[in-house]
């Protein structure tokens, strides 16, 4: 059973209302809910001088799906991107604050990156296979990390490709070439790749903005499926899609997080104007 | 103004339309039983088929506009619109139902008990125009305010049967209009009951608190 039934009442941990944009820094009451995986602590986050994450404090429950929403230049790509520390290939950038997973602070001097990313499964919003067949894309990190037995790759290819909803579009044609799939099927491969190494957390970014409505469903069920066994976060800009997807849903603007609830009531009954303004397709 | 907002304005007009119908057709139905006019309580019943359409071109707007996936308050506005609508088409009922019951009362004198009808008619409608006013004016205290007056309305009609009882008991003779009140009390405890939906739908578009049922959860 998934941990959802011994969630504490999220609204508990709802930051207090702000009333506009340029109000202070999102104060996010302190997080203390059980289940939380990864635990972000007064994180500020800048590029040079330009500070683009305000004290963000939330929790990010363990095999749940977290939806990040906001308008463009909100900073909630740049967060996502910060969980496995992908923004360290950017020149200039300076974090303060903390974020854990699991209890271990990622910016750890001792923690190597590539440990953390290889616990940490990432997809785009464009799927990006490799020049490969379907079967090497999905072994590729394995190969990468010296394991190449073939028993132990093939059971890896058809757990991740059905984990991914794609084992029995693709069981037939393991050799062809990635890019021989349709555009949802390259995306799916994409998740059977981010799998492979079993990582404890799945981030998405905007993992259906190119995709069909058919395409999309098949992720979005996916995704249901997904987090029985991975903490999952998602940023998108499709609102139903938060809302069909996720959980709990944090929404932020400026750089500051402006609510974060459970994701029925941000879709409901949000508790802040500038949430209601966003999610109601009035700003932003 | 957006097109989607454009809609909501028409769906708020048609919910106002629909709230003035009603509330005549309860006043027209309470003047046709006071005054026992047939030709009163039979526009009535005509006219109920605007209360039946404004209904369903209500159920189309509202459907029309959830097709563009609505969330927070207008998706609240929405919802509750639909029940605002489904609630003033059956008060529209409860008026043609009381319309029907003339025949039986018209040529016949009065009992004693005719002059609780129109206290309760007061009150039924009176609740009926502050739930609209609470929804147009976004008052969700007032809304509050509406619910305790069904108890007072049920009190009143349980009262009358009682009285209606007792007049049939003593004079067999009375029983066709004795019943035909009682029917018209029942509808007019209806009408308030309906009054109270909306109300709690008013408080929960305001608040997103959902106060139906509130005192049988709590035991």
């Amino acid at each position: 059973m998934p941990a959802a039934n011994t969630m504490p009442d999220l609204r508990a941990i709802r930051p207090p209302e702000q009333s506009t944009p340029s109000s202070g820094p999102a104060d996010a009451a302190p997080t203390s809910f059980d289940p939380a995986y990864i635990k972000i602590r007064d994180f500020n986050f800048f590029y040079g001088t330009n500070k683009v994450l305000h004290d963000l404090t939330l929790d990010i429950a363990e095999r749940h799906v977290t939806a990040f929403i906001g308008p463009s230049g909100c900073g909630k790509s740049t967060l996502l991107r910060n969980l496995n520390r992908m923004n360290d290939l950017v020149d200039g950038i300076r974090h303060l604050g903390d974020i854990l997973v699991n209890g271990h602070s990622i910016y750890d001097p001792l923690l190597e990156v590539i440990a953390l990313r290889k616990r940490i499964g990432m997809v785009f919003q464009k799927s990006n296979p490799f020049p490969k067949s379907v079967y090497e894309n999905v072994v590729y990190s394995l190969r990468v990390a010296g394991r190449s037995r073939k028993s132990e790759l093939d059971e890896v290819v058809e757990r991740s490709l059905r984990g991914a909803a794609l084992w029995d579009e693709v069981k037939d044609r393991l050799s062809d070439s990635a890019f021989s799939l349709s555009g949802g099927q390259m995306q799916r491969l994409c998740i059977a790749r981010a799998i492979a190494n079993r990582p404890e957390i799945l981030l998405m970014d905007e993992p259906c903005s190119a995709l069909d409505p058919l395409a999309t469903a098949k992720i979005e069920e996916l995704i249901h499926d997904l987090k029985r066994e991975f903490t999952i976060v998602i940023v998108t800009h499709n609102m139903q899609q938060a809302a069909r997807v996720s959980d709990h849903t944090a929404f932020f603007y400026l750089g500051k997080l402006i609510e974060y609830a459970d994701t029925k009531l941000i879709f409901t009954n949000p508790s802040n104007p500038q949430t209601e303004a966003y999610v109601s397709g009035r700003f932003g | 103004m957006t097109n989607f907002e454009e809609e909501i304005r028409a769906l708020k007009d048609e919910i106002l339309a629909m709230a003035s119908h009603a509330e005549t057709a309860v006043s027209r139905a309470l003047r046709a039983v006071v005054e026992r006019d047939i030709d009163l309580a039979r526009t009535v019943r005509e006219d109920d088929t605007v209360l039946d359409q404004l209904e369903i071109k209500i159920d189309d707007t509202a459907i029309h506009l959830l097709a563009m996936a609505p969330v927070a308050f207008d998706l609240r506005l929405i919802t509750v619109a639909m029940k605002i609508s489904q609630n003033l088409e059956r008060v529209g009922d409860e008026a043609c139902n009381m319309a029907k019951r003339i025949t039986d009362l018209a040529g016949e004198p009065e009992v004693a008990a005719d002059t609780a009808i129109p206290q309760m008619a007061k009150l039924a409608i009176n609740m009926l125009h502050e739930s609209i006013s609470a929804f147009v004016g976004r008052d969700p205290a007032l809304a509050r305010r509406i619910i305790p007056s069904d108890k007072e309305v049920d009190a009143i009609n349980r009262e009358l049967h009682r009285a209606l009882s007792s007049f049939i008991a003593e004079d067999p003779g009375k029983i066709t209009r004795c019943l035909a009140l009682m029917a018209i009390s029942k509808s007019l405890e209806r009408v308030a009951d309906h009054a109270t939906n909306i109300a709690e739908e008013v408080v929960y578009l305001y608040e997103g608190q959902d106060i139906r049922h509130v005192k049988n959860l709590k035991g």
